[in-house]
């Protein structure tokens, strides 16, 4: 088996009385999708949190590709390779589309510490943000200001801005979540066309679109991961249907 | 840049004033006091509408650039070549020094921390009993230029104050608009997005801290150099409120609109002044009136109507 890319060892987070992490271990595969599944208040997204350095685990580590990541913060996560999009969409809605991916492309060529020059005609980011907004379809609504995009196109421009900075873990939190049926459709045929390309940690509720992208999906409920398998597996896990799937479906 | 002719017509009126007849000391006086402080405020304004930093201490750094000729004049050190980045200088670093602390609070605490360290610097001042104490200083003699009396011609004077400002508004604009700037902006809407393409905004908002305090600092030059006295009551909490006042008056949103803030502010509180005996009771409320009802401040109310 390949070394896996992310390693989870025993991660632990408490709120108050509350073990939102409760002892969490888990392996991310070079190459795969992952999807983390669970009912709202599992933890996912602050499992995301812990993993990306917005929040700190009481205990455990955080190691990505060999390297033992749990006190970085999250910049210094993010120039490590780790990108991520958040749950509820978190772009700068002032700035144009382009902007937005422009800053990430500056932060990945090198000093922001750059004072004379005027960012915003820089060829040489300019055309990378471009090529990002390109790979998630937004190229010809690069110059709209985020703000003013539908749901749907801010969602895949927190993508390009995440893809922009060339991560080697691309960490989603419900990309699909409040997104119409048209804009879901589009957004999984991009998260499809990136698969070959990104190792993902994926969040999402949409069970049809978590078995249509996963290799091997986890099941986290209170806190705790009950199963990790294979699509076909957890379709068929018992428990994973009594403690989840059940009452989805039902 | 085309919106903003009125501002280039202010800085060009203000330019060709002492040539149309308005060169004496009364008018180049005010000219001048109007020139500086939109110079300090163009610097805020940098502050709290590019990198969103609410600064109520703002004065402090003029104060501290201000009170660094003082010193040195008291000390005979009186040329520019010296005097100039003495005050430059110890601004930048007390806006180093405090701007280290504040910066890592935000909303209301940062504006509370800048308010507390600008009356630091206030109560310091005060208590500088070898250069005035509350009384103030007064200069021995304006700062000089390689040994020439050139700041003490009024004209000259006036010039290179006018200089000053459009060289900050220059600058200001350039950083805004450069990556660093780009960063600064971007952290002002939305800082986890900043943290989240790998950069952590504090290093960039202490470095346009050190910088406006730096400008704050060359201001505070001028400003002794144009009253030839400096005194505590420069660096009160008030007069940071006059100039965070002038940026919001000016609308926060654009650089330049800070001076046209520092124009009406002044030009309204000398007239109101000369006019009216208990014109402080009016000026409140009008400033009150004013930021109620010009959203977007004046420089707003100039690009809808035009833009
Ligand atoms: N900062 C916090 N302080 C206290 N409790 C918190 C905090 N953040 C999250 N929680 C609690 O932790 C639990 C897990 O929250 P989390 O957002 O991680 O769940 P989730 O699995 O992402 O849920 P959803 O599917 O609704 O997004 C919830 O009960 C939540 O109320
Ligand atoms: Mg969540």
């Amino acid at each position: 088996m390949a070394e896996p890319l992310l390693r989870l060892v025993d991660l632990r987070k408490h709120y108050g009385g509350l073990a939102v992490t409760d002892g969490v271990s888990l392996d991310v595969l070079p190459g795969e999708i992952h999807a983390v599944i669970g009912p709202n208040g599992a933890g996912k997204t602050t499992l995301i949190h812990e993993i990306t350095g917005v929040v700190r685990p009481d205990a455990g580590q955080v190691v990505f590709a060999g390297r033992d990541v749990t006190r970085l913060s999250l910049p210094r996560r993010v120039r490590a390779g780790l990108a991520r999009t958040f749950q509820i969409t978190s772009v700068v809605p002032g700035f144009t589309a382009l902007a937005n991916v422009a800053l990430a492309v500056q932060a990945r060529l090198g000093s922001s510490f750059r004072f004379l020059r005027p960012a915003a005609s820089e060829a040489a980011t300019n055309t990378a943000a471009m090529d990002a907004l390109a790979e998630v379809g937004l190229a010809d609504r690069a110059e709209v200001p985020a703000g003013a995009l539908s749901h749907g196109e801010k969602r895949a421009l927190e993508l390009a801005i995440a893809l922009a900075t060339k991560p080697r873990l691309l960490l989603l939190d419900e990309p699909l979540a409040g997104a119409g049926p048209e804009e879901t459709e589009r957004l999984i045929a991009l998260l499809t066309r990136l698969k070959s390309a990104y190792t993902i940690l994926l969040v999402e509720h949409d069970m049809q679109a978590v078995f249509a992208l996963a290799d091997r999906v986890s099941v986290l409920v209170y806190g705790r991961v009950i199963a990790t398998g294979t699509v076909a597996e957890i379709r068929g896990n018992p428990e994973v249907r009594a403690a989840y799937l059940g009452e989805d479906e039902a | 840049m085309r919106e903003a002719w009125l501002p280039l017509a202010v800085l060009l009126a203000l330019g060709a004033a002492p040539l149309l007849g308005f060169g004496g000391s009364y008018e180049t006086t005010l000219m001048a006091r109007v020139m500086i402080l939109a110079m300090a405020a163009v610097s805020l304004s940098f502050l709290v509408g590019g990198a969103g930093l609410v600064s109520l201490g703002h004065a402090a750094s003029v104060g501290v650039g201000a009170y660094a000729v003082a010193i040195l004049d008291a000390h005979n050190v009186t040329e520019a070549a010296r005097v100039l980045p003495a005050a430059i200088g110890a601004a930048a670093l007390f806006s180093m020094v405090t701007g280290a602390v504040a910066i890592r609070t935000s909303g209301v605490h940062f504006i509370m921390i800048t308010l507390a360290f600008g009356q630091m610097a206030f109560f310091t001042a005060s208590s500088l009993a070898a250069y005035g104490g509350d009384d103030g200083y007064t200069l021995y003699s304006r700062t000089e230029v390689w040994g020439s009396r050139l700041l003490g011609n009024r004209l000259t004077f006036h010039y290179v104050c006018l200089g000053a400002l459009a060289l900050t508004w220059a600058l200001c604009a350039m950083l805004l608009a450069s990556r660093f700037g780009r960063v600064l902006r971007a952290a002002r809407e939305n800082a986890q997005r900043v943290e989240a393409v790998g950069l952590a905004p504090y290093p960039f908002r202490l470095v346009a801290y050190v910088i406006a305090g730096a400008i704050g600092g060359a201001a505070g030059f001028l400003l002794a150099n144009a009253t030839e006295f400096v005194s505590p009551a420069g660096i009160s909490w008030q007069r940071s409120g006059e100039l965070l006042f002038m940026v919001i008056l000016g609308g926060v949103g654009r650089l330049w609109g800070a001076i046209l803030g520092a124009v009406a502010f002044v030009l309204l509180e000398t007239w109101l002044a000369d006019h009216v005996a208990h014109w402080k009771m009016v000026f409140g409320p009008l400033l009150v009136l004013a930021v109620l009802f010009l959203k977007g401040g004046l420089s707003g109310l100039v690009v809808r109507r035009h833009g």
